[in-house]
């Protein structure tokens, strides 16, 4: 079953893991590579390309990748407020923001107030459907994600303005992937040789706005797909960029990322949404990370709706580092908490909660042995 | 979570932008707003109920001849 | 906290702390200690009871009826007893349709036969419209017991048999909810299964149906039970396309899915074989696998451990927080 498939079989693996120790071999320095996509994380620690890449002479580090993660403490807060202060909202988002831990404890354990539920939605669509068959509750989506799930996001917000689905708004958690880059290169402190770019953010973003990682600041990056076989090519492009000393903007994954993106979708997303600085979790203030409805679609934007004045912090809960962790400056194994207070079945904070969590990731696939 | 496995276009609703994909048989209503001149056969990326990038069988055959060659190589 | 959430009835680690924290101390005895599926009464009979909460009441192979016979049922045959008596008490909320009660009395009454136990006993509560939704089913049931349960007996070398397909019942109930926008054929796996209690004179050492929590959680119990690590094979656990694909698409892990007709059987290494072919001789054993091992060689006492078909090794932890809500 799994051999069958030739991005996952062991001997186009093993093939690619020969060439690239070949080509870190020819390398006078360390390589340290950053990636900035859940699903990227998962799948280099469920096929135990952490250790072997790391044998080959390449080191991975996970960065801010986890859209749940990032969301700040007082986003969620606000979250639970809604859903537990007023009645007759339904709150409704993807399944782990509901258990991320805060203050006021989670989503997921919160009590909401009288005729108030939270539900768990696979699609946005989902949400406007739960608004029209109950006119009598007002529907929160609280929608997280980067620029992958963005435009259908917005979508969400284009289609209940072209209904006018009163009783629909929205509470956007929404994350643009190439500022933090930025704001990671400037500071330096992740120590990194270059990127794996995220493959869905790619496709809908395209190759462009990663250029200045190359133009500006000479770093290296790929845009690499989930299969095991796709991050080791990826990561091989990487080399090859390094080696040549030529740094660019690399596409691995070419069946699925055009250069162009989707515009289509970027059409949806500038029609619809505004950018504005936005705090992350570990990382503070980027200036226009975040993306806001814009004023033609307040009466959709819960936040204008409810009144809700969010003052965002960069802040984890107590102990936690999961700041530390996305800014990819301290991995999962070196937090004092990681696999004694903290663990999935008593996170500290949203690191361990998200299936995109840089330490739930690594929690589960500790590597016992490979 | 990204899913990397493309479904197939099984039905569209031009009016409505929707339709359905198979995903390893199961079928699931997907939304197709976000890409143009979708036809049935077509492989899609599906993200969060939405398709939002088409495969491209050409650069697929691409990439696994690419495998190919580098694991004969070895 | 001064408030009961959700998460207290979603069989994850809230509800096992409540059980272990408020329940068995406040009655206090060895037979609730024991925590067994159907606790042993010293008469020589097993007791266990059941509530059936599920939405909605009507799904592909089964229905609320069906569920409350059969998961009564299992809760008896896993403790080691032969299922004999169900009691059935309804809490029905006003306004709810007499076809619709009809068709789950007579739900009630084939799969009582099936599973050769009698209703013998009950109760009807109706609500006003609003204080419940529709029906709510609770049960007890009553067995005598013919084997008693024997972790203690486990040991490195016994094999971990998995009766069928994982997940199923969640699926339908999804399905049927219309959730997700899923379509699937997929039948509720809903079974009695008496079937499985010869196998206790064959040398089974521990069983557990396999519910809310999934197999995930239900082995991670037993390893907590004994002084041996546990290790399961991922290539192993059958599991059909559909629900394969429907936790991709959902992103859950179909280790945690729950099922009301599947179950775990432990036994020794040596018999393994003979059993499986038994089992598998049953329409409803049809896909009985041996899964893994109680061992040694990986991993430490209390962890149950996962082999992934890339052939890494994965700690497997217990559910956490509900998965689905109401699903059986």
């Amino acid at each position: 079953m799994a051999e069958a498939n030739p991005f996952r079989r062991k001997k186009v693996i093993d093939a690619l893991i020969a060439d690239i120790r070949e080509k870190k071999n020819a390398l006078p320095s360390p390589c340290r590579i950053m990636e900035v996509c859940g699903t990227h994380t998962m799948t280099i620690h469920r096929y135990g390309l952490q250790t072997i890449l790391a044998a080959a002479g390449v080191d991975m580090v996970s960065g801010p990748g986890c859209p749940v993660c990032i969301t700040p403490a007082e986003v969620h807060e606000a979250a639970i407020g809604l859903v537990t202060g007023r009645e007759n909202i339904v709150l409704a988002t993807f399944g782990d923001m509901t258990r991320v831990p805060t203050r006021r404890g989670s989503l997921q354990s919160c009590v909401p107030a009288r005729g108030s539920e939270v539900k768990i939605v696979y699609s946005p669509d989902e949400a406007l459907g739960l608004a029209r068959r109950h006119p009598d509750k007002e529907v929160v989506f609280f929608g997280v994600g980067f620029e992958t799930t963005i435009p259908s996001i917005a979508l969400a917000a284009r289609v209940a303005a072209e209904d006018k689905l009163g009783n629909f708004a929205i509470l956007p958690a929404l994350w643009v992937i190439p500022p933090p880059l930025r704001a990671i290169l400037e500071s330096g402190e992740a120590r990194i040789s270059g990127f794996l770019y995220p493959g869905h953010v790619s496709a809908i973003i395209g190759e462009r706005p990663y250029e200045f990682v190359a133009r500006e600041f000479g770093y290296p990056g790929v845009i690499a797909g989930f299969e095991p076989a796709d991050i080791l090519l990826g990561i091989r492009s990487i080399l090859d960029q390094i080696g040549d000393k030529k740094p660019a903007v690399g596409n691995e994954y070419r069946r699925v990322v055009r250069p162009e993106g989707n515009p289509l979708a970027r059409k949806v997303m500038e029609d619809i949404l505004e950018p504005k600085d936005a705090c992350w979790r570990g990382l503070g203030v980027i200036p226009q990370s975040g993306l806001r409805l814009k004023a033609a679609f307040a009466a959709y934007d819960a936040e204008s709706k409810y009144g809700l004045d969010i003052e965002a912090r960069s802040g984890d809960l107590p102990g936690c580092r999961c700041g530390a962790v996305l800014r990819g400056i301290l991995s999962p194994a070196e937090c004092p908490l990681f696999g004694k207070a903290c663990s999935p079945e008593s996170p500290q904070g949203p690191c361990m909660v998200s299936f995109e969590g840089a330490c739930l990731i690594r929690y589960k696939y500790k590597g016992l042995g490979s | 979570m990204c899913l990397g496995i493309p479904s197939k276009v099984i039905e569209i609703d031009e009016v409505q932008r929707t339709g359905r994909i198979d995903y390893l048989g199961t079928k699931v209503k997907t939304n197709f707003a976000l890409l143009e001149d979708l036809r049935v056969g077509d492989w899609v990326i599906v993200h969060a109920g939405f398709a939002i990038s088409r495969l491209s069988e050409e650069d697929a055959k691409e990439t696994l001849d690419l495998l190919r060659e580098i694991a004969e190589k070895s | 906290m001064s408030k009961i959430s959700l998460e207290l009835g979603g069989g994850g680690k809230t509800m096992r702390d409540f059980i272990a924290g408020r329940i068995v101390p406040a009655f206090k005895n060895p037979i609730l200690a024991g925590l067994l599926d159907a606790g042993h009464l010293p008469s020589g009979f097993a007791f266990t009871t059941d509530g059936y909460v599920v939405d909605p009441l009507f799904f592909p192979g089964g229905d609320i009826g069906k569920l409350a016979v059969n998961g009564t049922v299992n809760d008896l045959v896993v403790s080691g007893a032969l299922p004999l008596y169900l009691s059935l008490g309804l809490i029905l909320e006003e306004g709810l349709e007499w076809s619709v009660l009809d068709r789950i009395l007579r739900s009630l009454r084939d799969s009582a036969k099936k599973a050769r136990v009698q209703i013998v006993t009950g109760d009807t509560k109706v609500v006003k419209q609003g204080q419940a939704d529709k029906i709510f089913i609770h049960t007890s049931g009553i067995g005598r017991i013919i084997a008693k349960p024997r972790p203690d007996r486990v040991k490195p070398g016994d094999a971990i048999i998995l009766t069928g397909t994982l997940g199923e019942h969640s699926l339908a109930v999804l399905t049927a909810r219309g959730d997700y926008g899923l379509e699937s054929r997929v039948k509720s796996d809903c079974a009695p299964l008496i079937f499985l209690l010869p196998f206790w004179k064959n040398g089974v050492l521990w069983m557990r149906d396999i519910t809310r929590g999934g197999l995930a959680t239900i082995l991670s119990e037993l390893a907590e039970q004994i002084p041996h690590p546990i290790l399961v094979e991922e290539a192993a656990i059958p599991m059909s396309n559909p629900v394969r694909a429907a936790s991709e698409l959902l992103g859950i892990d179909p280790l945690y899915l729950a099922c009301e007709g599947r179950a775990i059987l432990i036994v020794p290494g040596p018999k393994a074989a003979t059993i499986l072919s038994r089992v598998r001789k049953n329409p409803l054993g049809r896909r009985a696998a041996v899964i893994g091992w109680v061992q040694d060689r990986v991993g430490r006492p209390g962890e149950l451990l996962l082999k992934t078909p890339a052939g890494g090794l994965r700690l497997l932890e217990p559910l956490t927080s509900e998965l689905l809500p109401r699903i059986c």
